[in-house]
């Protein structure tokens, strides 16, 4: 159902999502996700253009790692969302709680500023 | 226009039931937003019974009926048997506290209230009835 794929380029460990996260997939974005905070990976992007669905049980793993990411002062970012996935977020507002951008390549620049 | 799709209570059911919702709801000019919100409510509101109600067992099922067009909008009609799980009676967790508790469950049913117009809990003797009703122009 879904395909998490992580690399390292640089300083930046990128997590490529393909496919759905749902009730039934969610449990492999938590691990990738508490796998790059074990390792104390200071930049991780989110790479979600092949990203064809989320529900609550996807969105529920990003929101639970927001205060450990302030905490461990990381820089995530989330990008590549297609229209319906970004409403999705919008609809809970996690657009404002999350940084998302529109393309890799923007949010590679906003990870190589901070 | 009348769909409806009885499947086993399994979290791999899940996509099969956004495909029926997706395939029904494609078929009246709505929008690809539009029609994803609903599937999305509905992945919710099957993915909360599934799991809660029925314990993930397949050989227990649910039943989702679509009337497209009834009332100026779409009805969904989730039909389970057992105890039941009225969604009116959730009281839903702030998004804040959710973050705060780094709590990874709880947001569904709120995005079901947030993106659908009305939501009924109808119990019949063991036939639990979750009607979810969206207003919006069918062409």
């Amino acid at each position: 159902m879904v395909d998490i794929k992580t690399i390292k380029e640089g300083d930046i460990l990128m997590m490529n999502i393909v496919g759905d996260v749902d009730a039934s997939s969610s449990i492999e974005l938590d691990t990738a996700l508490q796998g790059a905070i074990d390792s104390k990976e200071e930049k991780i992007l989110v790479d979600c253009s092949n990203l064809n669905y989320i529900s609550s049980a996807g969105l529920g793993v990003f929101m639970s790692y927001i205060q450990d990411i302030k905490a461990n002062d990381i820089k995530m970012v989330i990008c590549g969302l297609n229209e319906k996935v970004h409403n999705v977020f919008e609809i809970l507002g996690l657009h404002q709680l999350l940084t998302i951008k529109s393309t890799v390549t923007e949010a590679k620049e906003y990870l190589s500023e901070v | 226009m009348k769909y409806n799709r009885k499947v086993p209570c399994t979290k791999e059911q899940l996509k099969e039931i956004r495909g029926f919702v997706n395939n029904s709801l494609g078929q009246h000019g709505l929008s690809d937003v539009d029609i994803s919100a609903m599937v999305l409510a509905i992945d919710e509101v099957c993915a909360n019974l599934i799991i809660h109600s029925h314990h993930c067992n397949p050989k227990e099922h649910i039943e989702i009926i679509i009337n497209v067009g009834l009332h100026d909008g779409v009805e969904f009609r989730i039909v389970d048997e057992g105890v039941g799980f009225d969604i009116n009676e959730y009281d839903e967790p702030s998004i804040d506290d959710l973050i705060k508790s780094k709590r990874k469950g709880g947001i569904g049913l709120i995005l079901v209230k947030k993106i659908m117009d009305d939501i009924d809990f109808i119990k019949i003797k063991n036939k639990n009835t979750c009607r979810l009703f969206k207003k919006i122009d069918i062409s």
